[in-house]
Parts: structure tokens; C-alpha cells; sequence
């Protein structure tokens, strides 16, 4: 099997502890036949850039329940961007207010879902985000 | 010489990344790269670290790569490679949840790698991608397996030094006898030395050493007989290496300093007997014997029409032609 397969880089940013929503992100995108490079828990901004450069990835989806997601997101997107890796999708998951939906997507960040999301959605945002890759 | 390769061999970060990927979805520009750089090659260490799952191998190598940062310039890539799905291809890798202790270091690079469908223990690209570290100058390269059951030993033809690690309850001295895994080992590490039955463990790994022959060690590979020169007569004498057991915990990094000591000396042993050259020949070999395979096919293919290929393989489904004589009608040009 060779080919270019979509990889993601699943993370969670910050010093929450509610790793679950990562997890069944990270299981859905693995059932859709992508490879999900997951980073566990606690990871800072530097970290998730890091990982991306050294993985490769095509998106990362960040995982984001404490609220701090205006400096979090922000801060990654910059590093990716200093790294040369401005193509890169960010999207997002978690609790997120509506009001900084706008500003969130203003910023760069290519999907933002909430409780309830089907995994659906999810695999079909990343899959139109990276059209190269079309599975 | 292509840009990326250029950037690479400058140190480039992203370059490497970027190649790493065209490699191991084998590209037209990977394969472009691999050539340009294979002159560069032969330089690093190649450590293969396997045995079964959850037996500790990412938080083990997490721990060597941390002391031996800690204690050294040397660049170390990690290749971590995870299971493939079988029924969607998709994967989830998870080594690096353990080695977060790395994160930060410019000295360390860690690329996860899927199996994509290689029952081996590796995936097919895992041993172009050490090429690739290698020729990028990292002088250490580490390769986890695939969480591996007995028989997954395609890491011994590539890796100059083998660590498989066990775990005690793992399993009683008849697993210990029994071929395979075991047999690879140029260091035999028992991770998790806190837990109860550990002393068990080790007497069974002792006695299967113990009951060890100097012969060298053969296996099969891609359906052909490999010799690796390795012998197990006691330790580093004249003409052989003894397996070694190291316990660890990979939780407080005990035994930590102890196994990089081994492997220093593996690599030291590796070099004054002339195995790393005898090893480096074996695999080169039976990789330029693989490569004619494939091209000859692949000639051979592009010149038989597609219909008369069928022809004869409809005929064998319907067990008119058995398949040893259509190969024989398909090369001698015969109309079947």
C-alpha cells in the first residue's frame, strides 16, 4: 500500500484532564482511513508545532475544554506558520463560545465543533480541507 | 540535486519531513532523493527496539534517548511504527504520548509510521526511512516495532543491534524455547523490573540462554534463509556476542544507564568483529536481489498484453492449466 494517506495530529492543548472527545475524535478519523498521530494530554502550543513538523501531518485537530482556546489557538497557528507550515488546517473541538466562533475562523482555523458534533461532519471537513488527498 | 535534498543535507528540519513522507509513500521525487542521498548513508546506529505490546517499549525508549541526550552531542532519530487497520487503513499512533520527555530537543526527531498492511513488524518503508535519517546525520536512529508476537523478526536484518523487551507475566520457560522473537535478541531487556515475577522471568529468559548453542543464527526472509553472524558463546569473546539480559523500569529510568552502556558496547563489538559489515552486506544484497526481481517483473509485464495474461489466468481458475505451466507459456511466449 503506498500512496498519500490524510495524517492528522490529534492534541490537547492546555491543562484540562478530559481527554475522551480527543480520543473518539482520533478513533472516527482512524475508521475513515486516516492516520492519526495522537499526543496525549497537556501538550503546550510548542509541543503541538513540534509534532506537526516532525510528523508531517496535513491537520491538526486541537482538543480544547478549559476555555483558554483564544491564546492557544492563536499561539499554534503562528508556530505553524514560523515553521513553513501556514498549509496546514487547524480545527478545533471543545466547549467554544458562539461568539468566538467568527473570531477563531478569522484567525485561520478551518473547523470548530462543539458537544453533539457527529464524527461525520468531522471526517468530511477534513477530507474537503485537503482536496489533494481525496480518498 | 533536488532542492529538498539540498535543504536536508543543510540541516533543514522540514526538508527532512517533507522527504520522509515522499519516501514512504514511495514517489517519484522519494525515490529521486533516496538515490541522491544513499552516498551520504552507513554512518549511523541502528537500534531496533521490539517485543509485545504494552511490554513498555515507547516509555523505554523515551528513557535511553533522554540519558543518552543527557550524556552525549549524538543526534538520535526515533522511527515509531504502529499498526495499520486492516479494514478501514487508517491508523492511530500513540508512541508519542510516551516520549513527551523528548519534546523541545533539536538533537531529537520522532516520526511515527503506520504499517500500512507489512505483517512484519515494520512497515515497507521503514528501512528507507533510516536511510533518509542517516544520510540527514543523526548518529543514533531507534526503531520501535509494531507491538510484535513471536514471529514478527524483520527488525533483525535491519537494525545493526536488536533490543527486544519483555515484560514479566509475560508468559513461562516454554515461551522461552520456543523460536522466533527471542532469537534476535542481541540485548534482551526486562522492562517493568518493580512488578511481581520478575525473578521468574529472568531465570526462564537465563535458562533459554543458557541452553543456547554457538551457532550462527539463521532465518528466513522474504522465503530465503538469512545468516546473520552471531554466535552465543559467553560474552564479546573472540568471535561472538552473548545475548545480555538488562532489567529496567522505564517509570524511574532504573537500568536506564546500564542499557546504553550495552549498546555502546554492541556497537563497539559490531565494528571490531567486521558483523556491521558482514550485517550491511547481507541486507544490501538481498535488497539489490529484491530490486532486479522487481524490475524484471515489471519489464516483463509491460510487454505482455494484458488479454493474454488473462487468457491464461482464467484458464488456471478453471483448473484447465496449473500455475507452474502458465508461467511456463507466459515466458516462453507460447500461445496458450
Amino acid at each position: 500500500m503506498s500512496g498519500n494517506m490524510i495524517r492528522v495530529l490529534v492534541a490537547k492543548p492546555g491543562l484540562d484532564g478530559h481527554d475522551r472527545g480527543a480520543k473518539v475524535v482520533a478513533r472516527a478519523l482512524r475508521d475513515a482511513g486516516m492516520e492519526v498521530i495522537y499526543t496525549g494530554l497537556r501538550q503546550t502550543p510548542e509541543m503541538i508545532a513540534e509534532a506537526a513538523l516532525q510528523e508531517d501531518v496535513d491537520a491538526v485537530g486541537l482538543s480544547i475544554l478549559s476555555g483558554a482556546h483564544m491564546a492557544l489557538a492563536p499561539r499554534i497557528l503562528e508556530l505553524l506558520k514560523a515553521n513553513g507550515q501556514a498549509n496546514v488546517k487547524v480545527f478545533l473541538g471543545g466547549i467554544i463560545p458562539d461568539e468566538d466562533v467568527p473570531k477563531l475562523k478569522e484567525m485561520g482555523v478551518t473547523g470548530i465543533y462543539g458537544p453533539g458534533t457527529s464524527t461525520e461532519d468531522i471526517v468530511n471537513d477534513i477530507r474537503a480541507a485537503i482536496p489533494e488527498h481525496a480518498s | 540535486m533536488p532542492t529538498l535534498v539540498k535543504a536536508l543535507l543543510n540541516g533543514d528540519r522540514l526538508a527532512l519531513s517533507r522527504l520522509l513522507s515522499q519516501v514512504e509513500n514511495d514517489t517519484k521525487e522519494g525515490r529521486k532523493a533516496l538515490e541522491a542521498l544513499f552516498v551520504h548513508t552507513g554512518r549511523a546506529h541502528l537500534i531496533g527496539v521490539t517485543g509485545a505490546p504494552g511490554v513498555g517499549k515507547s516509555s523505554l525508549v523515551n528513557q535511553l534517548v533522554q540519558h543518552l541526550r543527557k550524556n552525549s552531542e549524538k543526534k538520535i532519530a526515533i522511527i515509531a511504527v504502529d499498526p495499520t487497520s486492516p479494514f478501514s487503513g487508517g491508523a492511530v499512533l500513540g508512541d508519542r504520548v510516551r516520549m513527551r520527555d523528548l519534546s523541545g530537543d533539536e538533537g531529537v526527531f520522532i516520526r511515527s509510521m503506520a504499517s500500512r498492511g507489512n505483517l512484519g513488524g515494520l512497515a515497507y518503508g521503514t528501512a528507507a526511512l533510516t536511510q533518509v535519517f542517516d544520510a540527514a546525520g543523526f548518529d543514533m536512529i531507534f526503531i520501535e516495532t509494531v507491538g510484535a508476537g513471536q514471529a514478527e523478526v524483520d527488525i533483525a536484518r535491519l537494525a545493526h543491534t536488536t533490543i527486544v523487551v519483555e515484560a514479566p507475566g509475560m508468559g513461562d520457560d516454554i515461551q522461552a524455547i520456543k523460536a522466533g522473537i527471542l532469537e534476535i535478541a542481541d540485548i534482551l531487556v526486562i522492562n517493568k523490573a518493580d512488578r511481581p515475577g520478575i525473578e521468574h522471568t529472568e531465570k526462564a529468559l537465563r535458562g533459554m540462554l543458557e541452553l543456547a548453542h554457538p551457532i550462527s543464527k539463521q532465518f528466513l526472509h522474504h522465503g530465503r534463509t538469512e545468516k546473520l553472524r552471531m554466535s552465543n558463546k559467553p560474552i564479546i569473546s573472540e568471535d561472538g556476542w552473548i545475548t545480555c539480559i538488562q532489567k529496567t523500569n522505564s517509570k524511574d529510568g532504573s537500568g536506564v544507564p546500564e542499557l546504553t552502556e550495552k549498546i555502546r558496547e554492541h556497537s563497539i563489538y559490531l565494528n571490531k568483529s567486521g558483523d556491521r559489515l558482514t550485517r550491511d552486506r547481507n541486507r544490501l544484497e538481498t535488497e539489490i536481489d529484491i530490486m532486479i526481481q522487481n524490475t524484471l517483473n515489471k519489464e516483463f509485464r509491460a510487454k505482455l498484453p494484458e488479454e493474454k495474461f488473462e487468457q491464461v489466468l482464467e484458464k488456471v481458475i478453471g483448473r484447465k492449466l496449473s500455475p507452474w505451466e502458465a508461467v511456463r507459456q507466459l515466458i516462453n511466449g507460447r500461445n496458450p
